[in-house]
């Protein structure tokens, strides 16, 4: 594949994220925009930290739901953190999922929020292969001599 | 290597330098972010990740004695979270109100919850401002006019806000 053919490939699969399906807003797009030639692997490094952090809080929520007597604070504390990092982002599915997971929390109702987890872990899921995807892309474009095409 | 971006032109910059900006965040991913955010916008960044970091850092820490002028020079501008485990964002902005050497810096509230008694009550206590995260490159740059200027006497700026 050409260096075009691989831009165009970017472009419309970005696009696909944004509008189709809702899986990135434009806090995602200002995270590109942060990348310069000084940072050219900015964006890469956050959402990388994003993958690392998140898979730590899925697995602490995991732990605490499944106690016998669930301390709901530290769910909460656990899914601030998810939805707040989600959002920093852009990775929206995720964020929405945390509010309401945050709202059955209050709830202490462990049942739902057993349901959330399973919930916010299949988005998560699926925004992480996105982007993987994504950024895999800009690399095979990059190794092609090619230049990332910036998203408006 | 890297071009200083900020040296160039300085048409609204009577600073002198870069102003320099404290930003105090639990989330490491948001520390990054508004580092930056403030580094695009011509800023000198230190981060700290919680209350008690930043106040060491301001000289105001528990073990420093009051008059113990800290290495820290001259910080323009306190960027900090709201919602922080141990000490809040909001605690933070009180200990800095309540320093002599301190309460003269700009604080900024940052949350990604928009509470409106939690923004009166940082504001009552003297916040600059209350910023929604996650925070973009247009907040950022309106932070500018709150930036506590050294050169000049701190006259009330022409800040029209958000």
């Amino acid at each position: 594949m050409d260096v075009g053919q691989l831009q165009r490939q970017l472009v419309d699969y970005t696009a696909s994220l944004f509008n189709e399906k809702g899986f990135l807003d434009d806090q995602f797009t200002q995270l590109q925009q942060l990348q310069d030639e000084n940072n050219p692997d900015f964006a890469v490094e956050v959402v990388s930290l994003f993958f690392e952090d998140s898979d730590k809080l899925l697995n602490d929520l995991a732990r605490v739901l499944e106690q016998g007597s669930v301390d709901f604070r530290r769910v909460d504390v656990h899914v601030h953190q998810l939805k707040g990092s989600s959002s920093s982002i852009g990775a929206q599915r995720v964020k929405n999922v945390c509010i309401a997971f945050r709202n059955y929390c209050e709830e202490q109702n462990a049942e739902e929020c057993l349901r959330c987890l399973q919930q916010v872990k299949h988005e998560y899921t699926l925004v992480k292969n996105k982007l993987e995807t994504l950024f895999r892309l800009e690399q095979q474009i990059l190794a092609a001599g090619g230049s990332i095409p910036m998203m408006e | 290597m890297a071009v200083s971006y900020s040296s160039s032109s300085s048409k609204e910059m009577d600073y002198g330098e870069e102003p320099h900006v404290l930003a105090v965040d639990d989330s490491l991913i948001d520390r990054k972010l508004i580092e930056k955010l403030l580094k695009n916008s011509a800023c000198k960044v230190t981060t700290a990740e919680n209350g008690p970091r930043a106040l060491e850092y301001l000289g105001l820490g528990d073990e420093q004695p009051d008059n113990l002028k800290s290495s820290a020079s001259k910080i323009n501008l306190i960027i900090t979270d709201y919602c922080m485990p141990g000490m809040t964002g909001y605690e933070l902005l009180k200990k800095i109100k309540e320093s002599s050497t301190m309460k003269e810096i700009p604080v900024v509230i940052m949350s990604s919850e928009n509470i409106p008694t939690r923004i009166n009550k940082c504001l009552e206590e003297g916040a600059q401002e209350f910023m929604l995260k996650p925070l973009q490159q247009s907040d950022v740059k309106k932070l500018r006019c709150h930036m506590l200027k050294f050169s000049k006497p701190c006259n009330s700026r022409l800040c029209l806000g958000r």
